[in-house]
C-alpha cells in the first residue's frame, strides 16, 4: 500500500502516459494502451502506432531494463516490447508478464560518424586514444556488445573495452554521443544507424560473430485492456508495426 | 466557529503538501532493511560514484567561488550600461532544462574542439554551468546588502579597493556567500541530465552519484536506494546548514 501510494505520486513525474485519470477511453472512444518499448524501436513504432486500429497507443521508450524495472515496481503498462528475450522471459517467470513472443530481430553493428571517421574497421577500436561508447550492462545493446566482444578472445576484448569512455543507459544515448561528435565509435543496432538519415555509417561485424538481437514482447499481467494489448502484440508480430520495423531495418525474428 | 472551515481547509492543504513531499523520501529508507542499504554502499561502484561526486563537486565549487565572487562584487557595486542584461544572462542557466544545458555544452565543445566530452573535466564543466548561477545570485544580493558607507569609510581610511573587498565586503557578505555556496553545492551534487549528455556515464570517470543511481535503478534497486539515501542525507545537511548560517533572515533573499 505504501509503495502504491508513493508510486502514484511519482508516476506523474516518471511516466508520460501513466494514469492521469482512471479512465481507459481515449477521446475517440478507443481504449488507451500504454506500450513500453525499447529505445531502438522509437522511429518504427512512432510511425505505425497511430495507425493501430484497436486502441489509442501511448508509447514510451527507454532502455529495456529500465522499462522492466518500472513494470516490476507496478507501473501501469499494458504491453512490454524489449530488445531481447531475457527481460520479458524474466518478467514472465516472475508473474508480471504473459508468455512473451519474439517478433523481430536486429543486428549489432559498429557505428561511426559518416564523415571524418577515425575508425574504419573493427581493428581500429584497439588503437590508443579511440573514444568508444557502448550500452551499460543490463541494457540489451550493452549485453549484446559485451557478448560480441567476448567472442574476439580475452586480449582483443580487453584492449577494446579499455577504450570505452561511456556506458549509456539506452541505445539512443550511444547514437547521440556519436552524432554530436563526442565519441569516435559505438556499438548500436543497424536500424539505429538507418534512423540517423546518413549522419552515421555502419561497419558490419565479422560474419563469424553472433550479433543478432531477438526482440520479444508480451502483455503485462493485470492490464485493463487484455484484448487490445493482445492485438498490439499481434500487430508487432505480423501486421502494421511489423512492416514498419522491417522497413526500419529490423529483420524477422 | 464561522471561520472554522477555513482554518480546517488550511490545515488540510498543509497535510496534503507535507504527505506528498515527504512520502517518497521516506520510502527510500523504508523499502529495504537499513542493513541492505549499508551493504549496498560498500560495493565498489557505489564508492567510486561517491568519491567522484565529491571530487567533481569540490572542483566545481572552487571554480565558482574563485571567479564568481569577484564577478558578483563587480555587478553588485558598480552601475554600468547593460548591467541588468548581464545579470539576466548569468541567471539563464538557472531556468534552462538540464537537457538543454547538455546539448549547449556539447555544441560549444564541438565548435571549440576542447576534448571535454566524456571526461571528468567535462563533468566539472557541466556542474559549474548549472550551479554557478545559484551562487552568483546569492552573492550579488549579499554584496548589494553591504552598507556602502562601510566600503567608503574603508577607502577614505586609506585601504586599497582590493583590501576593502577582502577585509570589509567579503566578511560582511559572508552569510549570504555561504548560503549561495550551499545552494550551488546542492545543485551540483544532484546534477544529472547535463552530465549524462555532455560527459556520459563511466564508472570512476564520469559516473557521479545521480548517474550511478540511474544506472542501477533497473538492475539493482537496493543499490539505487542506498545511493539515494546518501544524497537525501547530504541534501538535508546542506539545507540545515543554510538555515543555521542565515538564521532568521533565511527567507529574505
Amino acid at each position: 500500500m505504501r509503495r502504491a501510494l508513493a508510486l502514484s505520486g511519482l508516476c506523474a513525474l516518471l511516466l508520460a502516459g501513466c494514469g492521469d485519470d482512471g479512465t481507459i477511453e481515449a477521446g475517440d472512444g478507443k481504449p488507451r494502451l500504454t506500450v513500453s518499448a525499447a529505445s531502438s524501436m522509437k522511429e518504427a513504432l512512432s510511425e505505425c502506432a497511430p495507425a493501430f486500429p484497436d486502441a489509442d497507443v501511448r508509447l514510451q521508450f527507454a532502455g529495456s531494463d529500465e522499462l522492466a524495472a518500472q513494470i516490476r515496481q507496478g507501473a501501469p503498462v499494458d504491453v512490454f516490447a524489449a530488445a531481447n528475450t531475457k527481460l520479458p522471459d524474466a518478467l514472465a517467470a516472475e508473474g508480471e508478464l504473459e508468455p512473451p513472443v519474439a517478433f523481430a530481430s536486429n543486428t549489432l553493428v559498429l557505428a561511426v560518424p559518416a564523415e571524418d571517421a577515425k575508425v574504419t574497421r573493427l581493428e581500429d577500436l584497439q588503437r590508443e586514444g579511440v573514444k568508444l561508447v557502448i550500452g551499460a550492462e543490463g541494457v540489451p545493446v550493452g549485453d549484446y556488445t559485451r557478448a560480441a566482444l567476448e567472442q574476439l578472445g580475452p586480449a582483443r576484448n580487453a584492449a577494446i573495452l579499455a577504450n570505452v569512455r561511456s556506458e549509456e543507459p539506452d541505445v539512443k544515448g550511444v547514437v547521440g554521443k556519436l552524432t554530436q561528435g563526442a565519441a569516435d565509435a559505438g556499438f548500436v543496432y543497424v536500424s539505429d544507424v538507418e534512423a540517423t538519415g546518413g549522419a552515421l555509417k555502419a561497419i558490419d561485424l565479422p560474419s563469424d560473430l553472433d550479433v543478432t538481437a531477438t526482440y520479444a514482447a508480451g502483455v503485462v499481467r493485470g492490464t485493463g485492456q487484455p484484448a487490445a494489448a493482445e492485438a498490439f502484440v499481434d500487430d508487432l508480430l505480423a501486421a502494421g508495426c511489423h512492416d514498419a520495423l522491417l522497413a526500419a531495418g529490423f529483420g524477422e525474428p | 466557529m464561522r471561520h472554522g472551515w477555513f482554518a480546517a481547509a488550511l490545515a488540510l492543504a498543509l497535510a496534503a503538501v507535507l504527505t506528498f513531499l515527504t512520502l517518497p523520501v521516506v520510502a527510500i529508507f523504508t523499502q529495504q532493511p537499513p542493513g541492505d542499504l549499508v551493504r549496498a554502499l560498500g560495493e565498489e561502484g557505489a564508492l567510486d560514484a561517491l568519491w567522484l561526486s565529491l571530487r567533481t563537486t569540490a572542483a566545481a565549487l572552487a571554480a565558482i567561488l574563485l571567479l564568481g565572487t569577484p564577478a558578483a562584487y563587480l555587478l553588485a557595486t558598480r552601475g554600468f550600461r547593460g548591467r541588468a542584461m548581464v545579470i539576466t544572462l548569468i541567471e539563464l542557466p538557472l531556468v534552462l532544462p538540464p537537457a538543454v544545458a547538455g546539448i549547449a555544452l556539447l555544441a560549444v565543445a564541438g565548435d571549440l574542439h576542447l576534448g571535454l566530452p566524456l571526461t571528468t573535466a567535462g563533468v566539472v564543466v557541466a556542474l559549474v554551468f548549472v550551479s554557478a548561477p545559484f551562487y552568483l545570485r546569492q552573492a550579488i544580493a549579499a554584496f548589494e546588502a553591504v552598507d556602502p558607507t562601510l566600503l567608503d569609510a574603508s577607502r577614505t581610511l586609506g585601504a586599497s579597493p582590493a583590501r576593502t573587498f577582502a577585509r570589509i565586503a567579503v566578511p560582511t557578505a559572508l552569510p549570504g556567500l555561504v548560503a549561495g555556496t550551499a545552494l550551488a553545492l546542492g545543485r551540483a551534487l544532484g546534477e544529472f541530465g547535463a552530465t549524462l549528455m555532455f560527459a556520459g556515464s563511466f564508472q570512476g570517470v564520469t559516473q557521479t552519484v545521480p548517474l550511478a543511481i540511474y544506472d542501477r535503478f533497473a538492475t539493482d534497486f537496493t543499490a539505487a536506494l542506498a545511493l539515494s539515501a546518501v544524497l537525501v542525507a547530504v541534501s538535508a545537511g546542506i539545507l540545515l546548514a543554510v538555515k543555521l548560517v542565515r538564521g532568521p533572515v533565511a527567507l529574505r533573499a
